[in-house]
Formats: structure tokens, C-alpha cells, sequence
């Protein structure tokens, strides 16, 4: 019964597949496949704005979205409907292919990094040997995106975000990918089957997720706040910085491409927590092997809602950078930690089992970031934010 | 010679004289990287992930974006002049020849040209990952230290300029 459950979606669709002739059997399963990635985020996409405005609105002392619907629960609705039925506006000076061509780039990257996400027990598009190299290597075309949306729009604003977008991108893209390398230089395997595979086991109840050791737990935190910048929330919203220019990059978009461009960026944001659940939060596996009577894909869903309500949380409580602040702590303090972070996973790897490679691997940690910390600080690096005008 | 060869060698061929040829200059970075992600395909097509993944990674995400950097940090968008194609034809044609012939040397003395084969070797991420720890490490090591090299001598020179101001 419980294993019924777990598997559903995949009997299912060995279901469907029985009655098709074998030569058009690769492009269904492709299909089977495909289809319900394309069907599942999107919604999740419109359940996640829903759920930000009201989260943002709660944490701001306020009610957020509720005219639409019982509890503004219609809301996405609303939203999908108005911006489907919006004037399609091309500034005159713009290069109009590459200005329509760049949201639809943008969805497109962001859609095909799903294909190597294990949602589940046997559920996933495609199980690449390269698949950790597979989702960096195509993410790296959403900056392009990016950049050609900004700069087709001819507008100063737009070619400023694209510009503090691209810098921000390429600055946070090492960090990221330093530390999922640990995961990868542990596990022996670019795989993200074979890594959600490596953190099965279970300690009594307590689940051998990477998170549990210190590098893990390093990593994590590296990987976590690099994947906020790398898909422009905030505090790391200065490509869009409403308040300094005005949208940024999609400034001269409207009606479905800035639809396209919102969705793009969930995508992005749940396509990165779903990357940060298999390598550092054991995939699909369940939290406790008390637990493990929940379906596999159940799990990976929780986890997933878990790391949004945290990023909307984050949004909701923490200012924004500015912009050398923002390179300053990628260059100074992420990738050195990075950096120190893939020393420590390799000596844990190393190292017998035992406390000794829990210390070392911790003091590894511990020192540079107390010591990488104190000497920004004294230097006044990272300072206070003072108004001089407001009150 | 499959069809999905022949889309993705047009493709890439069509980008690269479209990089060559285009006015706008951020037009011609666009079409060297539709050309340089169609080399990608093509090495997938191959069945060569790592490289195909590694060409992704390296020409789009870091080469491609730093040419975008490079080329709005210096002169902007603006239109360059058109350039006469007659100018320096004949030294082109001369490069052109040349390349060719080199080309046509190599494949005619390659094994492509005997008539038996040899099976194609699988090359696993694994495979690749290990033999750059073993066999070529010291290669790997000399050109990380010669990226260190540049990079630091690149922010030797950035440093300088702003000392001079």
C-alpha cells in the first residue's frame, strides 16, 4: 500500500505507456515526462505568489491579497487573466527579435534544469551521468537572457539592471558551484541520483544528509545564499531595485513576456531549492526513518515548500545590499569560504570515522569564518546602515 | 549522418558567419554563442556529455558573458562603421587557404579515412574525472597556476590604473 503510493505517478505512467506501439514508445514517455514538469511548477508558481503576498503581507502588518475569492485565494487567477489581456508594448528603439526572444530564453533555461531533479523514488526526466554539470551548464544561459533583455530594451535602466544582473550572476555563480562540488567530490558522482542515493542511510532515526556534517552544513549555507542572489531575490534584488531603476532589466516589458519573466524567476528560485534539497537535504528521503511510511515525492515537496516559506521569509525581513557591498561579500567572504569549505569535505573524506574528522572538519570551518569575519568588520567592510536624512 | 546532425551543423556554420558579418556589435557576440552552444550539441550529439556540459559552462556561462562585459564596458552599443570586405582579401583568402589545407591534411592521414573503423571509445564523466587525477594531473596543476598567474597579473594591472588617478 505504501509502496503503491510512493510509486503512483510511475505505474501510472507505465499504465499509459502499455497500449502504445513500441515505435512511438521514446516520444511518449518523453511526453509523460515532460508534461507534467510543465504542469506541476507553474502551478506551484502561481500557489507561491499567492502564498508570498500573503506571507509579505502578515510579516508587514497587513492583509495582503483578499478581495479575490474566499481569502484571496483567486488571486493568481486575476493576475494570469490581466496580464494575458495587456497590451504588448515594443519601445521603438528596441531590437525587436532578441527583445521577444529573451523571456522566451529565459523560460526555456529555466524549465530544462528540471529534467535531472529527482522529485521522487524513481522520478526523474532524465538520469545524467553529468547531471550536476548538466543543471549549472544550462542555468549559465539564463545571464545572457538577462543581458540580451536589457539591452534590447534601449533603455538606460534596463541595460543597468542587465549590467548589475550579470555581475551579480557571474560574482555568486562561483560560490555556488564551489559548494556543490564538496557534494559532488564526497559522493564520487555528478549524478543527482546517485547523490540523493548516497544520503539514505539512517543513524537510529537521524537521516546521513550532508546537512548533518560540518562542511554539509557550510556548504548548505554557501549554497543557499548564493542561490538567493542567483535568482535576484531579495536581499539580492538590485538587478530589478524598484526604488533605484525601476524594474530593471524587464522595465520595458509588458503584459505576457513580464508574466513570463516573473515565472522565470520562481522557476529559477524552485528549480535552485530543488538542487539545494538533493545535494545538501537527501532528495526525496525522508527527514526520519520514522517517517519513511510518507510517498517519496511528498517528501521532496514539503522540503521544497519549507525552503520558499524560508525565502519569502527572507524577503520579507532583510534589506537590501548595495552594490559594492554585494561584490565585496561575494569576493571577500563567499568564495574564500568556499574555498575552505571543499578543504574541509576533502579531509572529512579522507579522515577515518570518528570525532577527529567531525573536529578537524569543524575547527576547518570554524576559525577561517571567525577570523575571515572579525577582519572584514574591523575594516569596517560591513557596517551599519546609517540615514543621514531620515529621521 | 543523422538529420539532427545536419540542423545543428547549419545552425552553428550560420552563426559563425553571423558573427563575422552582423553590424551591431552586441549582435555579433549573440551569434558566437548561438554558434559556440551549437558546437555543445554537437558534442552531444557525439554522446560526449562532460565536454558537451563543460563547453555550456565555459563559453556561455564565463566566455560569452565576459565578451558581453568587455564589449559594453568599451565602446557600448554603438554602430561601427562598414567595414570595406575588400580590404585585406587576399591576405584573408591566403588565411582561408591554409586552414583548409591544413584541415584536409589532417583528416586525409586520420584513421576517418581507412576503411575499417575503429569502435568508438566510451568515455564515461567517470573515466574523464580519473584520468585528470591520475595520468594528467600536472597538466591540470600547470594550467591552474598559469590562470592564477593571469588572473593575478590582470589585477596587478586594474590596481595600477586606479593608483595613477
Amino acid at each position: 500500500m505504501i509502496d503503491a503510493l510512493d510509486q503512483i505517478f510511475v505505474a501510472a505512467k507505465h499504465r499509459l505507456m502499455e497500449p502504445v506501439p513500441s515505435r512511438w514508445q521514446p516520444l511518449v514517455s518523453a511526453l509523460l515526462s515532460i508534461v507534467p514538469l510543465l504542469m506541476v511548477f507553474p502551478g506551484l508558481f502561481a500557489l507561491t505568489t499567492l502564498l508570498e503576498r500573503k506571507g509579505l503581507g502578515r510579516i508587514q502588518n497587513r492583509h495582503g491579497p483578499n478581495r479575490v475569492g474566499p481569502w484571496g485565494v483567486l488571486q493568481p487567477v486575476a493576475d494570469g487573466l490581466k496580464t494575458l489581456t495587456k497590451e504588448n508594448v515594443v519601445p521603438r528603439g528596441a531590437a525587436p527579435f532578441i527583445h521577444f526572444l529573451a523571456p522566451v530564453l529565459l523560460v526555456i533555461v529555466s524549465f530544462l534544469v528540471y529534467a535531472v531533479l529527482p522529485l521522487g523514488r524513481n522520478m526523474v526526466a532524465v538520469d545524467l551521468d553529468a547531471g550536476v554539470l548538466f543543471f549549472f551548464a544550462v542555468g549559465t544561459a539564463a545571464e545572457l537572457a538577462v543581458f540580451m533583455a536589457g539591452w534590447a530594451s534601449r533603455n538606460k535602466y534596463s541595460l543597468l539592471g542587465a549590467m548589475r544582473a550579470i555581475a551579480q550572476m557571474i560574482s555568486y555563480e562561483i560560490p555556488l558551484i564551489l559548494s556543490a562540488v564538496t557534494v559532488v567530490m564526497v559522493t564520487g558522482s555528478l549524478s543527482t541520483v546517485r547523490i540523493v542515493e548516497a544520503q539514505a542511510e539512517y543513524t537510529g532515526w537521524i537521516p546521513h544528509w550532508f546537512v548533518m556534517q560540518p562542511w554539509g552544513l557550510a556548504g548548505f549555507i554557501l549554497f543557499l545564499i548564493s542561490a538567493t542572489a542567483e535568482s535576484n531575490r531579495s536581499p539580492f534584488d538590485l538587478p530589478e531595485g524598484e526604488s533605484e531603476i525601476i524594474a530593471g532589466y524587464y522595465i520595458e516589458y509588458s503584459g505576457f513576456k513580464f508574466a513570463l519573466f516573473f515565472l522565470a524567476e520562481y522557476l529559477g528560485l524552485f528549480a535552485v531549492s530543488g538542487m539545494a534539497i538533493t545535494l545538501f537535504l537527501g532528495g526525496w528521503h525522508a527527514p526520519a526513518s520514522w517517517l519513511e511510511f510518507i510517498p517519496s515525492w511528498a517528501c521532496f515537496f514539503v522540503k521544497l515548500l519549507a525552503l520558499i516559506a524560508l525565502f519569502i521569509w527572507g524577503r520579507g525581513t532583510l534589506p537590501r545590499f548595495r552594490q559594492d557591498q554585494l561584490m565585496e561579500f561575494s569576493w571577500k567572504f563567499m568564495i574564500p569560504m568556499a574555498l575552505v569549505n571543499l578543504v574541509s569535505a576533502a579531509l572529512w573524506q579522507l579522515m577515518d570515522c570518528g570525532p577527529e574528522r567531525w573536529l578537524v572538519s569543524f575547527l576547518l570551518i570554524a576559525t577561517p569564518y571567525l577570523l575571515l569575519g572579525r577582519s572584514l568588520f574591523e575594516r569596517n567592510q560591513f557596517f551599519k546602515r546609517t540615514y543621514r536624512f531620515a529621521g | 549522418m543523422s538529420l539532427s546532425f545536419f540542423i545543428l551543423a547549419l545552425l552553428t556554420a550560420a552563426a559563425a558567419m553571423g558573427a563575422m558579418s552582423l553590424r551591431p556589435l552586441v549582435h555579433c557576440v549573440l551569434a558566437l554563442v548561438v554558434s559556440l552552444s551549437g558546437l555543445a550539441c554537437l558534442y552531444l550529439q557525439l554522446g560526449a556529455q562532460f565536454a558537451g556540459f563543460a563547453q555550456l559552462l565555459v563559453y556561455i556561462g564565463a566566455v560569452g558573458i565576459l565578451i558581453v562585459f568587455a564589449v559594453l564596458l568599451t565602446r557600448g552599443d554603438a554602430m561601427p562603421p562598414r567595414r570595406s570586405l575588400v580590404q585585406g582579401r587576399v591576405f584573408g583568402l591566403g588565411v582561408a587557404v591554409s586552414v583548409l589545407g591544413v584541415l584536409v591534411w589532417a583528416i586525409s592521414r586520420s584513421c576517418l579515412m581507412s576503411p575499417a573503423l575503429p569502435p568508438a571509445p566510451v568515455a564515461t564523466v567517470e573515466q574523464i574525472g580519473d584520468a585528470l587525477m591520475t595520468l594528467f594531473v600536472l597538466p591540470l596543476e600547470l594550467v591552474g597556476l598559469l590562470l592564477t598567474a593571469a588572473l593575478m597579473g590582470s589585477v596587478m594591472i586594474a590596481m595600477q590604473e586606479g593608483e595613477d588617478k
